[in-house]
């Protein structure tokens, strides 16, 4: 296969510390493989920068095969970059033209600080999760099998479909509002679709929401970004899921 | 009840939002239907329909009862809105330095709450134009009308032919459905005659001081006047024009804040189905077009009818 190599401007935000300003930079980057991921083109930009003796742009990766949830950056005005449906290490130079200038930029959330660079802190999605995000099961060694309560297909798919969520934070980074609805939303749905997760229905998803507004995310419009730039594709049925259950909750709790 | 609360919660304000953006619907749909009134009749006909009608919706118990509702969903959906706007600027302290919000989500639906504030803008303009010179200020005048007819005085004692006098007859529209007379003038010498006093819309007898009947006020000519109208009499306002345009652009605004508020209001209540979603949706956007048009044609047709 003939490879093709581009040369590229890049716009890029650093900041040093949690607590310096950090402003847009700008690097030039020549010989990109249209094949290389997006990452991987940021692996060539560092070197560079090492080879220059400069110090590196820090940014987040682990299993660069789109299941880890840790890459983010905003490129060109869009979560995960241009594509669709896939997480930045999914992302290939081949999406990009030419001589073009691309701007590369962390997650901008109040809930979401910037540690160093492109990195920011995303421990408010942990926070959630701890409020509420789980089913209790007893491990005294007598412990029940999961598959021995019967699930129909269409709901087991459902409550699949909600937790392929990789907590990336794309929904948060693309809402106007910076609300983590459709994160909240299918940690709500993956649990209250089965039977497991009904125990704890009420009390989960009251927590939950409690803490995300703790955290200082904002609230939901209903315009839709979230779920167009989500990587997993969540959709916005969940939201409408997790407003049914909050409002039965809500009005039935003890 | 748990702490989250009905106030407080991110979740139970888009549920108030919801409500009241959807209760303030259903009052687009009456509010529209009773205007439609304004250009379907024309003439005295529609002058005392319109104006018969604004006088059953302001004393119906069960209107008046709606009506607080309806101020109520105003306010709450305006100050909840702004406060949730206000709070959703803060959960982005940092803006991008370079964003592309039109690649995944819809222009109407990223500007709700300047759409809104602009709705609120139009919507005080407008009570104060109608609503409190109806209801608080009391300065619409009450609805008359004059009847020039030849009043036969007497006779000619030579030919015998009658002799007529121009007399002009002033009634006043009742709350009975009748008009009762009120004044008399003279065409020729001007001299005039009150037969009924009036006090506020309190029609009294000028003999026994007795109530006679209760008037109707005249909102129909306020509205036509204002809008550059003046076949009823009364004096048009001199920028009816600009009346016009603003009333217009208010409602392309309030077509943006539905297309995106409609369906909007169901997905904020949970209520979003794959059976229903597309037509969710296809009402939604038809009503958006459909009912702004409509309100939006009224005050074009009077000033074009001027």
């Amino acid at each position: 296969m003939a490879s093709k190599t581009i040369n590229i401007n890049l716009k890029i935000w650093r900041q040093k510390n949690a607590n310096s300003k950090g402003s847009m930079e700008t690097y030039k980057l020549d010989n990109v493989s249209t094949d290389s991921s997006f990452l991987e083109m940021l692996d060539q930009l560092n070197e560079q920068l090492v080879n220059e003796r400069k110090e590196p742009i820090a940014f987040d990766h682990d299993c660069r095969e789109g299941i880890c949830g840790m890459c983010s950056l905003y490129i060109n005005g869009e979560a995960h970059g241009p594509d669709r449906a896939v997480t930045t290490c999914q992302l290939h130079m081949r999406k990009f033209k030419d001589g073009e200038t691309i701007y590369v930029e962390p997650w901008r959330a109040k809930a979401f600080p910037v540690i160093k660079d492109l990195v920011v802190d995303r421990s408010a999605f942990d926070r959630i999760q701890q409020a509420g995000g789980f089913v209790s099961v007893n491990t005294s060694g007598r412990t029940m099998d999961a598959n021995a309560i019967p699930i129909g297909k269409a709901e087991a798919d459902k409550a699949f479909e909600a937790a392929t969520c990789i907590g990336c934070g794309a929904c948060v980074a693309s809402c106007k509002n910076a609300s983590a609805m459709l994160f909240v939303s299918a940690k709500v749905s993956q649990l209250a679709l089965l039977p497991q997760g009904q125990v704890e229905a009420q009390q989960r998803v009251l927590n939950m929401v409690k803490q995300m507004d703790e955290e200082g995310f904002g609230n939901c419009t209903n315009t839709g970004a979230c779920a167009v730039e989500c990587p997993k594709e969540i959709s916005l049925e969940n939201i409408a899921r997790m407003n049914r259950e909050y409002l039965k909750a809500m009005v039935s709790a003890e | 009840m748990s702490k989250s609360g009905i106030f407080t919660s991110s979740l139970a304000k888009k549920y108030w939002m919801a409500l009241t953006g959807l209760f303030l619907i259903t009052f687009l749909v009456g509010h529209l239907l009773g205007n439609m009134q304004l250009i379907t009749k024309t003439g005295e006909e529609g002058r005392r329909a319109f104006n018969e009608y604004a006088y059953f919706m302001g004393h119906n118990i069960f209107i008046k009862i709606l009506a607080y509702v309806t101020y109520f969903s105003i306010l709450a959906h305006a100050c909840i809105g702004l406060y949730l706007a206000v709070q959703n600027k803060k959960a982005r302290p940092k803006n991008y330095a370079y964003n592309r919000p039109g690649t995944n989500s819809s222009t109407p639906s990223r500007y709700m709450a300047i759409l809104g504030t602009i709705i609120l803008v139009f919507i005080v303009t407008h009570m104060a134009n109608f609503w409190w010179k109806q209801k608080v200020a009391e300065t619409v005048p009450l609805h008359y009308v004059e009847n020039t007819t030849d009043m036969q005085i007497g006779q000619d004692p030579m030919t015998g032919a009658p002799v007529t006098r121009k007399i002009t007859i002033k009634s006043a529209l009742t709350t009975n459905g009748n008009y009762l007379e009120v004044a008399a003038k003279d065409v020729e010498s001007g001299n005039s005659q009150e037969l009924v006093k009036t006090q506020d819309t309190e029609l009294i007898d000028m003999n026994t001081n007795l109530h006679k009947a209760e008037g109707v006020r005249d909102l129909h000519t306020v509205v036509m006047n204002f809008f550059g109208h003046t076949e009823q009499g009364g004096k048009a306002n001199d920028l009816a024009l600009v009346a016009v345009i603003l009333y217009v652009i208010s409602m392309f605004v309030l077509m943006f804040h539905l297309w995106h508020g409609f369906g909007s209001a169901f997905q904020s209540l949970g209520l979003n189905h794959r059976k229903y979603n597309g037509l969710i949706r296809f009402v939604g956007q038809a009503f958006a077009i459909v009912v702004p048009f409509l309100f939006a044609i009224i005050p074009v047709v009077i000033y074009l009818r001027r």
